[in-house]
């Protein structure tokens, strides 16, 4: 079988249309999976993530999807998290603690102040470190409540202000994880996923 | 910094767009996809569908009318109306909401707020609460404005945050498509009361209407007549934001 072309992982609760959607206003035809065979092999990977922390964790552990996702990331291979898909790269968050994330980068996971209006629900501003290559400057639609607090060396960031400033998105070569959504963020969001897709 | 979010509303009935005064006297006001696109380019921050169906072979009509806008629209996209269970939030969820939107079956039910939330996340779940001003007061109305209640809005608002509720749409009945202002003094009472974000809702007529009910403490304002109508047009009211120092996504 040839390998897919963009594949989207069933995270199970999250809602796949306006990923599938988005992409295919570009013209790109994204499938739906949970077969870890298929998320091994496809081009390119979409990991998508609302709902729970723990929950997510302990679906793509039951899809056997964990290993699958880790040597994705370890081999710099071409995907792209969005939002509770970014808070799983880390080790741990506040959200389930006890719950091991994938690890792929060392921050922890927090909650945002309990002064501040949570989930944090809107558009915020992303601001890209100069480095970015994939991630512009403007607005982005925002829907959560934990973001990841610090990066790691070999990645570049682009950062917003919600009360605390936090990590909006994180990119190094074909791999880029976003705390917004892009599906959802109007033309910019669009011209990032053609960006990003173009990239790999 | 959030900023404040500009959300028109398309009422929906067997698969057209309508509109009536305090949930009366509906007239068509034209096709959802075509509405959609129009808002979305004119810079929306968000689009809301409250399907107002009165049968069910009319609501029938409402997933293939998400289908198609999901299709079209790269904002954010809320939608209610009938929401009785989970496999009806999810139904709506597969079909390319973002959110959705409970109202009447959650206020009989509260659990369902709680069930939603831990299924879906309380970032997708919606409460959708419709008040009524009585002596001073505000009375939590049900069955799209039809029968009044004695519950407060604004602890109803409270319970329904701490049940998981992630938004409060909060509607005036009075002032629901009379073009006579938001009702300020309810946009205040709840937003100080919650922590989640609060879309003030009916009665919207132009740009300072909408200011002023970001001043009183809404974190996103929600009109249809006004747009639908042409009035004014959303660029038009983000510009009025703006100008009186209010960010508002360009």
């Amino acid at each position: 079988m040839r390998p897919l072309s963009l594949a989207v992982v069933e995270t199970g609760s999250a809602n796949l249309a306006s990923v599938l959607a988005a992409f295919g206003r570009l013209g790109v035809a994204a499938v739906p999976t949970r077969d870890a065979d298929i998320v091994r092999n496809a081009d390119r990977v979409v990991l998508p993530g609302v709902g729970a922390f723990g929950d997510v964790m302990q679906r793509l552990s039951a899809r056997g999807l964990t290993e699958v996702l880790s040597e994705r990331f370890a081999a710099m291979r071409p995907i792209l998290a969005v939002c509770l898909g970014l808070q799983v790269l880390a080790r741990a968050s506040e959200e389930a603690p006890g719950v091991a994330g994938l690890g792929v980068v060392s921050g922890t996971v927090r909650r945002f102040p309990a002064s501040s209006k949570v989930p944090q629900l809107g558009w915020n501003r992303v601001e890209p470190d100069p480095s970015s290559v994939v991630v512009s400057g403007g607005h982005a639609f925002f829907a959560n409540s934990y973001y990841l607090e610090s990066v790691d060396d070999g990645w570049t960031a682009a950062w917003a202000t919600h009360d605390v400033r936090f990590v909006a998105a994180i990119e190094r070569g074909p791999q880029l994880a976003c705390q917004f959504h892009p599906e959802l963020s109007g033309p910019w969001g669009a011209s990032l996923l053609e960006r990003w897709y173009a990239s790999c | 910094m959030l900023a404040r979010r500009v959300i028109p509303c398309l009422d929906t009935r067997d698969g057209r767009v309508v509109k009536g005064v305090r949930f009366k006297g509906l007239r068509d006001a034209g096709s959802p996809v075509e509405l959609a696109d129009r808002y979305q380019r004119d810079g929306a921050d968000e689009l809301v569908i409250l399907d107002v169906s009165a049968t069910t072979d009319e609501r029938s009509h409402a997933l293939t009318t998400i289908r198609e806008v999901r299709r079209i629209l790269a904002i954010p996209l809320t939608v209610g109306g009938g929401v009785r269970s989970a496999a009806d939030a999810g139904a709506l969820l597969d079909a390319g909401a973002d959110k959705v939107a409970v109202n009447t079956a959650a206020f009989y039910s509260p659990e369902l707020i709680e069930v939603l939330a831990r299924q879906f996340g309380q970032q997708c779940v919606v409460l959708s609460v419709d008040a009524a001003e009585a002596n001073g007061a505000w009375r939590v109305v049900v069955r799209a404005g039809s029968e009044g209640t004695t519950r407060d809005a604004v602890a109803w608002a409270a319970e329904g945050e701490s049940r998981g509720a992630g938004e409060i749409l909060l509607t005036s009945v009075d002032r629901d498509g009379t073009q006579s202002g938001y009702d300020l003094r309810l946009v205040t009472a709840v937003s100080t009361r919650v922590g989640v974000p609060v879309v003030a809702s009916g009665g919207a007529r132009s740009g300072h209407d909408l200011l002023a009910a970001v001043r009183a403490g809404a974190d996103a304002v929600l009109a249809a007549s006004i747009f639908h109508d042409g009035i004014a047009s959303i660029a038009q009211v983000k510009a009025t934001l703006r100008d009186a120092g209010i960010e508002v996504r360009p």
